[in-house]
């Protein structure tokens, strides 16, 4: 494999768009989302993050199971370490969030390579991968649930300051600064996204997705190259982990290893498309908003919906519906049935 | 002239018939049945006390036994409609409820409440698997994966909708402690053991002596040569997803008594039923029930061995070590 290789490499498994053009997608979408928060009240700014978060995490999951094909039902795992880490290091160090992120994206990549060189040795394939991911979420649970160390079920609450400080990501409930951090992990992620599946490693990855056998025989170490993918999920996943932790001050092991967690990563994603750069962007997009409108809903319910006041599990509802919608109906997803569409014209 | 005995000699082996008894996999069951006893020594040394280590014994033991139903059910859809079910665990929460208010609602009695539930749980997986899995049948795993994992979150969260999160229990009239080996379980718990083998006793025979078993089968080992034969596989998908559910359903009329009843106390059973399915080997319906026995011993002996921790957390390192080392299960056969 010498460098004449790569130019062939690259070109023959050239998405739909060329990746200048999703670079200029990107930055027009950064410039356009800024101004967003003085457009926005408080309530709608909250929508706002939830949806960056819900995008963030999904880009994570997206690159290691749509790019990598190595289906996660753990990303909780990631998550959680991202939180865990900056909780522990803030409440019991008096570390900043900045640099706890930056130990949790360090751990977690850590963590992904222990999973995948255990899983990917064994030849974990399918169902039995997607199983391991998730016992190995389940296990950070349990130990977190028991452990002294990180507090037991209790959880951590992040102190309050006097002030609004940058050093400590923290500032009034309905600061746009939440909004800009957020924004920032989201572009970043995307340009992971984009940078990697345009880099060689990337490439090698998609291959090793596609045929694993032929890309072995070609050359490519496969496991590395997986197992790499892993590792840059899983580090995208647990700067949201931070960034969940800073902007709710609360984090407990059911909401950073729940598999709830997990679930939130996949369903943009699936939603959106798979597999694509966009498609967890439009699924948090439809994803997002869900929550508060089904919570509008069931405080003030229509009258044949009465007996359900105040009661919680419809947005979940609504979000299980329409994953079984979409996969029957639409299985590439939003995205990739829109550019189905377009590229057959 | 090197060869010529060898054919012969293959040609006398091959036809005699091996007892089924023969055909097990001893060593495994051997090494298992020696790691569970090293195990119960274990616990005994850390714990010092044989009556603590008799009681997590039988209670492993017992609880054992629903798990290994639950997981009947599960690797039974997985053996032959080839789907990962992560809706089987919100099926048994369904049944939960059900017989909460068959008891609680209508005055039934707890185990009576299964001639309405068994049913009602057998035809919800009929329609679920016509109306809304048919569609994704031969369709990538990912696929039927995700809708099953749909269909358990609006299982699980209509639950919680229409009957809040509030914990509901369920009692047995005249349940009390019952002494055996020196240990003592509560009626509920035996009546659930015994209800349980009893059902996955029907269920084996049902496989293995009536024709909708023999074609159950014959889909499970080819479906396109099963229905080249003659069988109508969409029906015995259908027929299978349903004793699959029906299978969760008893199983949580067994346990109604046992656990406290909420939208969540389903997904605790599903992973449950995950680990008792890799260690029994997927699809392997007498390896489900064996590898529930090992999960409920594992989760009982691991409460001693790791103090302090939750006692899932030796089922996960179990589960883990399954996976990596022998993901066809502890009881399947090697190289399928």
């Amino acid at each position: 494999m010498t460098t004449t290789t790569q130019p062939a490499a690259a070109t023959k498994a050239l998405p739909k768009l060329p990746w200048s053009r999703h670079l200029l997608v990107t930055a027009v979408l950064a410039v356009v989302l800024i101004p967003l928060p003085m457009l926005l009240d408080p309530a709608a700014e909250a929508v706002a993050i939830r949806v960056l978060l819900f995008a963030i995490m999904s880009i994570s999951w997206n690159i290691m199971s749509g790019f990598g094909g190595l289906f996660s039902f753990g990303h909780a795992a990631f998550f959680g370490i991202g939180a865990y880490s900056t909780a522990w290091l803030q409440v019991e160090k008096g570390v900043s969030p900045w640099i706890g992120m930056a130990v949790g994206v360090v751990i977690a990549a850590l963590f992904a390579l222990v999973m995948g060189v255990l899983a990917l040795r064994y030849k974990l394939k399918g169902a039995y991968f997607a199983l391991v991911t998730l016992a190995f979420a389940e296990m950070l649970r349990l130990w977190a649930t028991n452990s002294d160390l990180v507090n037991r079920a209790v959880g951590y609450h992040v102190p309050l300051r006097p002030e609004e400080s940058w050093w400590w990501m923290q500032f009034a409930p309905d600061s746009a600064n939440y909004f800009f951090i957020a924004l920032g992990l989201m572009i970043l992620g995307l340009l992971v996204s984009i940078l990697f599946l345009r880099s060689r490693a990337g490439q090698f990855a998609l291959a090793a997705r596609d045929d694993d056998e032929a890309s072995a025989a070609l050359g490519i170490p496969v496991v590395r190259y997986k197992v790499l993918t892993m590792m840059v999920s899983a580090a995208l996943m647990a700067t949201a982990g931070t960034l969940y932790l800073q902007y709710y001050l609360f984090i407990d092991p059911d909401l950073a290893f729940g598999s709830a967690m997990s679930i939130q990563a996949i369903l943009p994603a699936v939603i959106g498309g798979v597999a694509t750069i966009w498609g967890p962007v439009i699924g948090a997009v439809v994803l997002g908003p869900l929550t508060d409108i089904t919570a509008t809903l069931l405080r003030n319910p229509p009258p044949f919906l009465d007996f359900l006041a105040g009661r919680g599990g419809l947005d979940v509802v609504v979000y299980g519906i329409l994953l079984v919608i979409i996969i029957l109906v639409l299985p590439k997803g939003i995205y990739g049935a829109l550019r189905d569409r377009w590229s057959r014209r | 002239m090197t060869s010529q005995p060898m054919v012969a000699d293959q040609e006398t082996r091959t036809p005699t018939p091996s007892a089924w008894w023969a055909r097990l996999p001893w060593l495994r069951i051997g090494i298992v049945l020696a790691a569970v006893v090293a195990a119960i020594v274990l616990a005994y040394l850390r714990s010092g006390s044989t009556v603590v280590v008799t009681q997590a014994v039988v209670t492993g033991i017992l609880i054992g036994g629903v798990y290994g139903l639950v997981a009947m059910g599960l690797t039974l859809i997985f053996g032959v409609l080839d789907i990962v079910n992560f809706a089987h665990g919100s099926f048994l929460a369904i049944a939960l409820f059900l017989s909460y208010y068959l008891v609680a609602g209508m005055g039934m009695h707890p185990y009576l409440a299964l001639l309405i539930v068994l049913p009602a749980m057998f035809l919800l997986g009929a329609l679920v698997q016509r109306f809304v899995l048919a569609g994704a049948m031969g369709k990538p795993l990912e696929n039927q994966l995700l809708i099953t994992l749909g269909i358990s979150l609006v299982i699980e969260n209509s639950l919680l909708l229409f009957f809040g999160a509030n914990p509901r229990s369920v009692s047995l009239p005249g349940d009390q402690g019952v002494a055996i080996l020196g240990a003592v379980a509560e009626l509920s718990r035996i009546l659930a053991f015994v209800g349980a083998l009893v059902l996955a006793g029907l269920l084996f025979l049902l496989l293995r002596r009536t024709s909708l078993g023999t074609a159950i089968r014959a889909v499970a080992a080819n479906d396109a040569g099963a229905q080249m034969v003659g069988i109508d596989t969409r029906w015995i998908y259908m027929l299978t997803f349903a004793i699959g559910t029906a299978c969760a359903g008893a199983a949580g009329v067994l346990v109604a008594p046992l656990v406290t009843i909420e939208p969540v106390t389903g997904a605790l059973f599903n992973i449950i039923a995950f680990v008792v399915v890799v260690l029994g080997g997927m699809g392997n319906v007498v390896g489900a029930l064996l590898g529930g026995l090992v999960v409920g011993l594992a989760e009982q002996l691991g409460a001693l061995l790791l103090p302090g921790q939750s006692p899932l957390l030796v089922v996960f390192i179990v589960f883990v070590l399954v996976l990596l080392l022998r993901p066809q299960g502890l009881f399947g056969r090697s190289g399928s």
